[in-house]
């Protein structure tokens, strides 16, 4: 699904990531955790492809493709979701109507008719339904006014609308309560199939409590330092970032 | 590539190719020579074959033409014209005399309806929707006239109605803008070729949208709409224009003069989208827009709304205004300007309160992209008399790119103490990570700039009649883009 090799990427000519490799096969769900700066958000924005990162050296091979050659709509329209920390608001969009361009975008580029509105708003109904999300909010402007919850389930709902192949997921526990991490938790799960991967970006074991990833990596300072199973999750809340990239 | 750069790459590819009413249409004119002068006046009048008070009335405004300079508020760079290096006058040869059917009428004049949109026979024409198509200097024809004469409204053009309903004309024509208002004015009430006429009567509510079509088609000729709207007591109407005219590289003047009247619980709801030629990249051709229009609440608890899209023309300078003499009664601008390339606009309203207990909202949209300049420019005037008036004005101005220009230059006179004046305002260019989430999802850049914008316009796009709402949505998407439509 996706093979990132020997990456190298600063931003205005600072080092970022500093030859970071990471392999996901279909079907498997990896966590990748680090402190603060370590240069996660930053490798969740330069696989959906956003401008201001320079790219020095590595390849990412995704599904075959060269994927650093690709447009962000292209990526997206590929089947590669980015799951926003911050969510960006749009305002005078409604939330439904916004939903309803991204899923027409896709099968355009699909080469796809449009979606019948009937078969969208049962669509949209079913997969809000699942995540608590009222049809009161789908009329409202996206993301405008949300609370930080909302915003969060909000990028879930488009998860699985949009139901992509391969789905990164940036610090989507960040400023969610028990509750809401449950319902979103439970949206990830719900879409989890052997044909899709997810890339879990998370400073903290609890989300891995409801999300159970196959790999959780520990990157620090640009790199993977140390990957395992679901265990060393467990260690690092236990142990702390700095006791175990030292010993890595 | 940055979505924004992407977009400014698009929207400096556009140059005039996706301008998509910019055919003309071959036909024999009748045309006077060039230049303004009395003879080319009394040539229109007695073209139009009006009344002797008519031909009074435009050499008097001819006279105060010549006595006006040219207005000069505006933060625009207009080239100096040469009134005497511009036709005032052309019509169709076919429509010399007035066809009394469709049938009469050249084929190429409906084709070129057809061809934008506006199908003028009965079998095609567009449902809840009565037009006044207007080529050049004439009407070409009105639909639905037969229906709403019953309800007693007259929808006809404005030179039917000089010899038709003379003593309204004369009550009504220059009361809201006076000839000596400034020199475009003067000059529009002289030359005035067609534009549309509109009476509803007392208690009556118009059940059908009505609306004008204008079309420039001659080459080097000016286009001086002059049209006017009474409401009379307790009763609604609905009206909407368009414009468009074929792309040439000579700059052509469109200055309008249209006056609306709303009496004692009268609503006038005048939604224009104006789509004239802009120019190509470099700035050369386009039309220039230079539009008076104004409103009058005299009876009270009139209303009059005004709604405008504004994305053609290389020059507009328009401010709709309203002038709320009726005590209650109520005035509303909405706006959004376009503009592009080397386009230029100076607009927005004024709102004068006179009555008690008036009140006025503004909302302007202006966004600007490629090199352009756009302005708004408004003036909220509470007069002492106009007891606990409010007014609410929101300019918001959005960006695209780095080498274009947004200005809002607001007056606001408040000579009581009694009134509420609010005013906001914001600038911001567009934002890169809204962009990027947009593409995220799956939309390509052209189509994420056309949603964020017309997001930045619901506001307003939301005011005008349903039938053009999608249409307006996707001109403002159009006048960004390069090649989307």
């Amino acid at each position: 699904m996706l093979e990132i090799k020997n990456l190298h990427v600063s931003i205005e000519e600072k080092k970022i990531i500093k030859g970071l490799d990471l392999s996901i096969n279909k079907g498997e769900v990896h966590a990748l955790m680090g402190p603060n700066g370590s240069g996660k958000s930053t490798l969740s924005y330069v696989l959906s492809g956003k401008d201001k990162y320079e790219i020095n050296d590595g390849t990412i091979d995704y599904n075959g493709k060269n994927l650093l050659e690709l447009d962000v709509d292209e990526r997206a329209n590929e089947g590669l979701f980015l799951a926003f920390q911050y969510p960006m608001e749009i305002p005078g969009v409604q939330t439904s109507f916004f939903l309803k361009t991204a899923i027409n975008s896709k099968r355009k580029y699909l080469g796809q008719s449009e979606m019948d509105a009937l078969e969208f708003a049962k669509l949209m109904k079913s997969k809000a339904e699942e995540l608590n999300i009222s049809t009161e909010m789908l009329k409202r402007d996206l993301n405008v006014n949300y609370s930080g919850g909302e915003k969060k389930k909000q990028e879930i709902l488009q998860m699985s609308m949009l139901s992509p192949k391969m789905a990164i997921l940036d610090e989507t526990d960040s400023g969610l309560d028990i509750d809401a991490l449950r319902i979103v938790s439970e949206g990830v799960n719900k879409l989890r199939n052997s044909d899709n991967s997810f890339l879990v970006i998370t400073h903290y074991q609890r989300l891995l409590n409801y999300i159970k990833p196959d790999f959780v990596h520990i990157i620090a300072d640009g790199k993977i330092v140390k990957s395992g199973d679901y265990s060393l999750a467990l260690e690092l809340e236990e142990k702390g970032y700095e006791e175990i990239s030292q010993t890595a | 590539m940055a979505a924004t750069e992407q977009t400014i790459k698009q929207v400096n590819t556009l140059g005039n190719s996706d301008y998509k009413y910019g055919f003309s249409t071959e036909v024999d004119e009748i045309r006077p020579p060039k230049g303004l002068n009395e003879e080319i006046i009394k040539f229109i009048s007695a073209q139009k074959d009006e009344p002797e008070w008519m031909l009074e009335w435009r050499l008097n405004a001819f006279k105060v033409f010549n006595k006006l300079p040219k207005p000069q508020w505006a933060k625009l760079n207009i080239p100096e014209i040469d009134y005497q290096d511009c036709y005032y006058y052309s019509i169709p040869k076919s429509l010399k005399d007035k066809p009394k059917s469709l049938d009469e009428i050249d084929p190429e004049i409906l084709k070129t309806y057809e061809k934008l949109g506006i199908p003028l026979k009965e079998q095609k024409m567009l449902s809840g929707i009565a037009v006044d198509a207007v080529f050049d200097s004439v009407s070409v024809a009105t639909t639905y006239k037969k229906q709403l004469s019953d309800l007693g409204i007259v929808f006809c053009s404005i030179s039917e109605a000089v010899k038709t309903h003379p003593e309204l004309v004369k009550k009504y024509l220059g009361s809201v803008i006076p000839v000596s208002d400034h020199s475009f004015a003067a000059l529009n009430s002289a030359v005035f070729t067609d534009g549309s006429f509109i009476y509803i009567p007392e208690g009556v509510r118009c059940p059908v949208e009505l609306s004008t079509y204008f079309r420039i088609n001659a080459m080097n000729t000016g286009q001086f709409e002059r049209t006017l709207i009474i409401a009379d007591k307790d009763s609604y109407v609905s009206y909407l224009e368009g414009c468009t005219a074929p792309m040439r590289d000579e700059n052509q003047l469109h200055a309008a003069n249209v006056e609306l009247v709303a009496l004692d619980n009268a609503e006038i709801k005048y939604s224009t989208v104006q789509n004239w030629y802009p120019g190509d990249k470099e700035g050369k051709g386009g039309i220039y827009n230079f539009v008076t229009k104004r409103g009058a609440c005299r009876g009270k608890n009139s209303k009059i709304s005004w709604t405008q899209v504004e994305t053609g023309s290389a020059i507009t300078w328009k401010y709709p205004s309203c002038i709320l003499q009726g005590d209650n009664s109520k005035g509303e601008f909405y706006s959004v300007a376009i503009t592009n390339n080397m386009q230029q606009a100076d607009t927005g309203t004024k709102m004068i309160h006179i009555g008690k207990n008036t009140s006025s909202k503004i909302i302007s949209k202006g966004i600007s992209a490629g090199k352009a300049n756009n302005t708004y420019r408004g003036l909220v005037n509470i007069l002492s008399k106009a007891k606990n008036a409010r007014n609410f004005t929101q300019c918001d101005s959005l960006l695209i790119g780095n080498q274009c220009g947004a200005h809002t230059v607001p007056y606001i006179e408040s000579s009581n103490s009694d009134s509420m004046v609010e005013h906001e305002a914001t600038t911001s260019k567009i934002n890169e990570d809204q962009l990027f989430y947009c593409q995220q999802r799956g939309l390509n850049s052209e189509d994420a700039v056309g949603l964020i914008v017309n997001g930045f316009c619901k506001e307003v796009l939301q005011h005008l009649p349903m039938e053009f709402a999608v249409e307006a949505q996707k001109l403002v998407a159009i006048s960004l883009e390069g090649s989307v439509g």
